[in-house]
């Protein structure tokens, strides 16, 4: 689906990322991780194309990303950012519609097949009852899952998302990710999310990709990447790692420091 | 406030309509008044090659043909385009004070129509006199100058955007004058000065012949991008991950939002605060999909510069009202509203 070669990335002269590899297959699940700054949201950019990789070369179903129109990329990868913020008043519906610009040509106002995504994906995300509020009068829940179901009515093939539940609460991280691994699972959208919630990366990700200072650190099953020697080298924090006795995903609980030592 | 959706495309038909009514007053009052049926008799009798027994004086026709009728084309022209740069500009830079007036753009384009004036030779390009490609030039020069002043990180936040449109308009203006001046030609001086009060100086078809068509297909071409503005509204990073090829489009949009200013500049001078007023008026009752907001804004922008300039010529007939004034009379308080009702965003 989307492999990474040798890929560097520098802003002004700062490495951001340096020698990535990374293949995804499709129908992977794959997160990101790594403490803020080692590059997760660089990455995405660069997996995306809107960033243009210093050296090395990203392939988008074997053909090369720099070689694709940006309209061309729009149809197969959907981006969901971290923030999403509109100074008009658009309704909800209005904002999923814009999922459909990468189909739509000159004059044309999107005929019933860009009218029928846009309500599938409405449908797909559970917002029917909120879709012809305005966006930015939405929680912040709210408008993740309105963006969610704009990348949605892309039809995308890969799906990236940023820090998909940051900032929100409990039940709506739940959901967004319950959400993302059902259409995963049962639709076959690849899907790679940077993550900065370890517990929720290892309930819900088959891959772990970990980063630090902008290298792969360490890559794999979440029983794999989420040990306390791994955690403590990438992250500097001190942690013990239990396992959910429900799921058996790891469990990563911070040690407060009148404890370590 | 905003219109249900099934009744948004009838908006336009009753924008054109409003539009015609304005276009029959403006053509109808002024120093001799002429009545709305003769107005479309004599139109009738010119356009359609209908031969009408006249119920008219000739001098009212000499009147209608030659004085009012490219009077209000000529401001229907100044206002649809003034509106859609503002539509273009605010879409663009996400940011709704953005007006051709306020960012400079309108000044760059006085500044270049003024160099042009000056020079001592009088050029032809294709057919096109001198000072609409140097309005032009002038009008994406200033534009280019003030979104590269204001942008901080990524951003044209409102703040930067009108200071440095400011700076820009002050110091165009400045060098303007001084530029008058220092050639010596006093008399200039004059015509400068209403160019910048803006009032709408056509006399007969000459002008009109060339403005019309780059102010007409500026706007149909504008209409090609309501789906790029509607990207645009959200960021530039938004946009770029909808499969828009950002620079370009980015260029494409400040170019026709340019070439619509110095068409509108050509005819008018500078006449502030229409496309802010009308792209908000617009904006709230239609809501903001550029779809229906670029034509909606054109048809509204054109009766409103036609009925302003049917005011500015007749409040105190025979002395004419430079036509800046009555926007600006309209627009500014407007603007102080806007500023005044999300300041909170003008925090530093």
């Amino acid at each position: 689906m989307i492999s990474l070669s040798h890929v560097s990335f520098s802003y002004n002269n700062a490495p951001v990322l340096t020698d990535i590899n990374l293949e995804v297959a499709t129908g992977e699940m794959v997160a990101l991780l790594g403490p803020n700054g080692s590059g997760k949201t660089t990455l995405i950019k660069v997996a995306c194309g809107v960033l243009r990789a210093a050296q090395g070369e990203v392939f988008l179903n074997g053909a090369r990303l720099a070689g694709l129109k940006r309209r061309q990329i729009a149809q197969w990868v959907a981006v969901v950012p971290q923030q999403f913020f509109t100074p008009f008043a658009f309704t909800l519906r209005e904002v999923v519609l814009l999922g459909r610009t990468p189909f739509l040509k000159g004059y044309s106002d999107g005929g019933p097949k860009d009218g029928q995504a846009v309500d599938q994906a409405i449908a797909q995300v559970g917002i029917e009852d909120l879709k012809e509020r305005y966006f930015n009068e939405l929680s912040g829940g709210e408008r993740q899952k309105a963006v969610l179901a704009m990348a949605l009515a892309q039809e995308p093939g890969l799906l990236l998302l940023d820090e998909p539940t940051a900032h929100l609460d409990i039940n709506y991280q739940v959901e967004i990710l319950e959400l993302v691994r059902k259409l995963n699972r049962e639709q076959g959208l690849t899907v790679i999310a940077a993550m900065h919630d370890l517990n929720m990366a290892a309930l819900y990700f088959d891959r772990l990709v970990l980063l630090k200072g902008g290298r792969v650190f360490a890559e794999g099953r979440p029983d794999e990447v989420l040990t306390e020697e791994i955690v403590r080298d990438s992250f500097s924090a001190s942690v013990r790692i239990t396992r959910d006795p429900m799921t058996g995903a790891p469990h990563v609980i911070v040690k407060p420091k009148a404890y370590s030592g | 406030m905003r219109l249900r959706k099934d009744h948004r495309p009838l908006v336009l038909l009753v924008l054109l309509a409003v539009l015609l009514l304005c276009l029959l007053a403006g053509a109808a009052f002024g120093a001799v008044s002429i009545s709305p049926l003769n107005i479309v008799k004599m139109t009738v009798d010119k356009v359609l090659p209908i031969d009408l027994s006249p119920t008219w004086q000739p001098t009212d026709e000499t009147i209608l043909l030659q004085i009012r009728l490219p009077r209000v084309i000529a401001g229907a022209l100044v206002g649809a385009a003034l509106a859609s740069a503002g539509v273009l500009f605010q879409g663009l830079l996400r940011n709704p004070m953005a007006d051709p007036y306020i960012i400079g753009t309108s000044a760059g384009a006085a500044f270049g129509a003024t160099i042009a004036m000056m020079l001592p030779v009088s050029l032809t390009f294709l057919g096109f006199g001198l000072v609409p490609i140097a309005a032009f030039l002038g009008a994406l020069g200033a534009v280019l100058l003030v979104y590269n002043l204001a942008r901080v990180g990524g951003k044209t936040p409102v703040v930067s955007m009108l200071l440095a449109g400011f700076a820009v308009s002050a110091m165009l203006t400045a060098v303007m004058f001084f530029m008058v001046t220092l050639s010596g030609r006093t008399e200039m001086l004059q015509s400068v000065y209403s160019f910048l009060m803006g009032s709408i100086s056509v006399s007969g078809w000459r002008k009109l012949v060339v403005v019309a068509p780059l102010a007409v297909g500026g706007i149909v071409a504008a209409r090609f991008l309501a789906a790029r503005l509607n990207a645009f509204a959200l960021g530039e990073e938004g946009a770029a991950y909808l499969g828009i090829d950002v620079e370009r489009d980015k260029l494409l949009v400040l170019a026709l939002g340019s070439l619509l200013t110095a068409a509108a500049v050509s005819i008018s001078g500078l006449v502030g605060f229409v496309g802010l007023v009308v792209p908000h008026a617009m904006r709230l009752v239609l809501g903001p999909d550029h779809r229906l907001l670029l034509p909606a804004a054109a048809l509204f922008g054109a009766a409103f510069i036609v009925l302003a300039d049917l005011v500015a010529r007749t409040m105190l007939a025979p002395t004419e009202v430079p036509l800046g004034i009555i926007t600006a009379l309209i627009g500014a308080p407007f603007f102080v509203y806007l500023l005044r009702r999300t300041r909170r965003e003008y925090a530093f």
